[in-house]
């Protein structure tokens, strides 16, 4: 494989661990230029501490995380309250870290659509417009890597589509990479180039299927269907039990996924038959039941 | 009339409402009041230990917050505690502390009320230029770390994540606050201090359309309350602390009734074009 350039963030093996318990455990991330990679996973599976990890907002607790030097980050934190005591336009907020001019942030206002909201306190606004201002605010910093937590949460599904449409157009204008975390399991950015799937360690990880290409989904979505959505669909040897505990493909059932229980949990592999669901548990485990390597 | 010591009082206090305007900007939007408290709190343990150690008083004071300040971010890494647990403990610990250590100094004969309220009798020149060079210090940094600080109070994470380093300028916020608290102590006293930090930033707020504009509102607010305040303690004869700090409520009343409100609304439509707000930073 050819390597024209470093990535602009590195994981290896990262994890970490709050007050005893792993919040996320052996996670290997790469992303590079002009790269869409979207985490998913259910409720504190650690898609937000993962990206802080990338951020260098939390220090891995093992494992590496590398950033590039010199790395201009855009981050869209999941939440973000200000307090009422303290005035802030939209274009104050604009340039909160600095290096953003006046153009610069008109034109990012526009492309989301709320150029007309420049001399609004941010605290006013509606839950979507204000996920609008700090895209707007994270794109006008024209960063090397952008860092959305739930980008779309309080969006409508019309603005849903939009924010993709606009994400995307701004990893083709500015060629920066994009670690984007999303709020649904199953659907995600059509533009994503790679899915991983996270419950505390990677699950599994691939790319996803536009759903406008099966009839099955089509069906499934009915008017949702839009080229700027796609369905991913997860490929797991094992299932998280609602005790916490997992259960592999070969029936047994240990306290975690981590490696070192002696269960491979890494499935590189996808196929494209639009199956059932996620989580359908112990479909193609191919001779990765137990080795104990490692 | 002004009398000669009622001109140094009042010039030191227009400087310490000067630095606490915008310092005490910060605390409100920070949710910081009970850290300004336990700081000035602990200002009498530095007082005790500056006749202990024959010392400048603000000096020690200042040391002291310093040392608190410190602590406080040891303990916040560390201990399992909350904040404000911590913030109560480090405050009264060190309150009892020091007045401990000052009924052993049986050989000091201090003013404990003029340090809980404030002495403007005690302003002498050396204090004058202790605060205006201080203040004027605290406002030069407060203006360099102004935006990772700003940054880091919207949002912690955002700011790191953004290269802002918030922790350094959490660090050197701190100092600052420490700063201004040493400096303080004569005019408004221990007692009082986080009222002059909070309540002219509080009148700000309703007339702000930015940080900035808020933070140059409570200097002017703080001195007003201080004009006000020192001059109605001398005509009637009231302690100075507790005069300024009455002033500077009268005025925040003022600033939430109706005409406070038609003021604001003036203000406000006064400003329509883009204001050149950002030179702070």
């Amino acid at each position: 494989m050819q390597q024209p350039e470093p990535p602009l963030i590195s994981l290896e093996r990262a994890g970490a661990e709050r007050g005893g318990r792993w919040l996320v455990r052996g996670v290997d991330l790469t992303i590079r230029k002009g790269e869409i990679v979207t985490l998913i996973g259910p409720n504190g599976s650690g898609k937000s501490t993962t990206a802080k990890i990338a951020l260098g907002v939390i220090k891995p607790d093992e494992g590496n995380a590398h950033r590039k030097q010199g790395l201009r980050v855009g981050y869209v934190p999941q939440k973000l309250s200000v307090d009422w005591t303290l005035p802030l336009t939209v274009a104050r907020f604009m340039r909160l870290t600095g290096g953003v001019s006046a153009q610069a942030a008109d034109q990012a206002l526009r492309a989301t659509g709320i150029s007309h909201l420049l001399g609004s306190e941010v605290r006013n606004l509606s839950g979507g417009e204000f996920q609008r201002a700090m895209l707007a605010r994270a794109n006008a910093r024209k960063p090397d890597l952008l860092v959305l937590d739930e980008p779309v949460q309080g969006v409508d599904y019309s603005g849903e589509i939009a924010l993709y449409n606009l994400i995307k157009q701004i990893r083709d204008d500015i060629g920066c990479g994009v670690l984007l975390i999303s709020h649904d399991l199953h659907v995600v950015m059509a533009a994503t180039d790679r899915v991983i799937c996270l419950n505390g360690h990677v699950c599994c990880q691939g790319t996803p299927v536009a759903v406008a290409s099966s009839d099955e989904y089509r069906r499934m979505f009915g008017d949702r269907v839009d080229p700027a959505l796609a369905v991913y669909e997860h490929i797991h040897d094992h299932t998280h039990l609602p005790d916490g505990t997992v259960r592999h493909a070969d029936g047994s059932v240990t306290d975690s996924c981590h490696p070192d229980d002696g269960h491979h949990d890494h499935h590189h592999s996808h196929h494209h038959a639009p199956a059932a669901g996620a989580d359908a548990g112990a479909s193609a485990s191919s001779g990765e039941g137990a080795h104990n390597a490692r | 009339m002004l009398d000669d010591f009622f001109t140094r009082a009042i010039l030191a206090g227009l400087g310490v409402a000067l630095v606490a305007g915008p310092l005490g900007c910060f605390i409100v939007w920070r949710r910081l009041a009970y850290f300004g408290d336990t700081l000035s709190h602990a200002a009498l343990l530095g007082v005790a230990l500056a006749f202990l150690f024959e010392v400048n008083i603000t000096l020690a004071v200042f040391a002291v917050s310093v040392m608190i300040s410190l602590a406080l971010l040891l303990l916040q890494k560390r201990a399992t505690l909350s904040s404000d647990a911590l913030l109560g403990l480090l405050s009264h610990s060190a309150l009892a502390l020091g007045l401990v250590a000052l009924a052993f100094m049986t050989w000091v004969r201090m003013d404990l009320m003029g340090l809980l309220f404030g002495d403007i009798l005690a302003v002498s020149k050396t204090d004058i230029a202790v605060i205006w060079a201080g203040g004027i210090a605290v406002l030069v940094v407060l203006a360099l770390i102004w935006r990772p600080l700003f940054a880091a109070t919207v949002s912690a994470e955002l700011a790191e994540a953004e290269d802002m380093h918030p922790d350094r300028a959490n660090l050197v916020f701190m100092i600052l606050m420490a700063t201004v608290i040493a400096m303080s102590i004569k005019i408004v006293g221990v007692l009082l201090i986080t009222a002059m930090l909070i309540i002219p930033a509080a009148t700000a707020r309703r007339f702000a359309s930015g940080p900035e504009q808020m933070a140059v509102f409570a200097a002017l607010a703080g001195m007003a309350a201080i004009v006000l305040g020192l001059e109605s303690s001398l005509r009637w004869d009231t302690p100075s602390g507790p005069s300024i700090v009455v002033a500077a409520l009268a005025l925040f009343l003022l600033a939430m009734s109706p005409l406070g409100g038609w003021i604001a609304r003036l203000a406000r439509s006064r400003r329509h074009s883009p204001k050149s707000e950002g030179s702070a930073s």
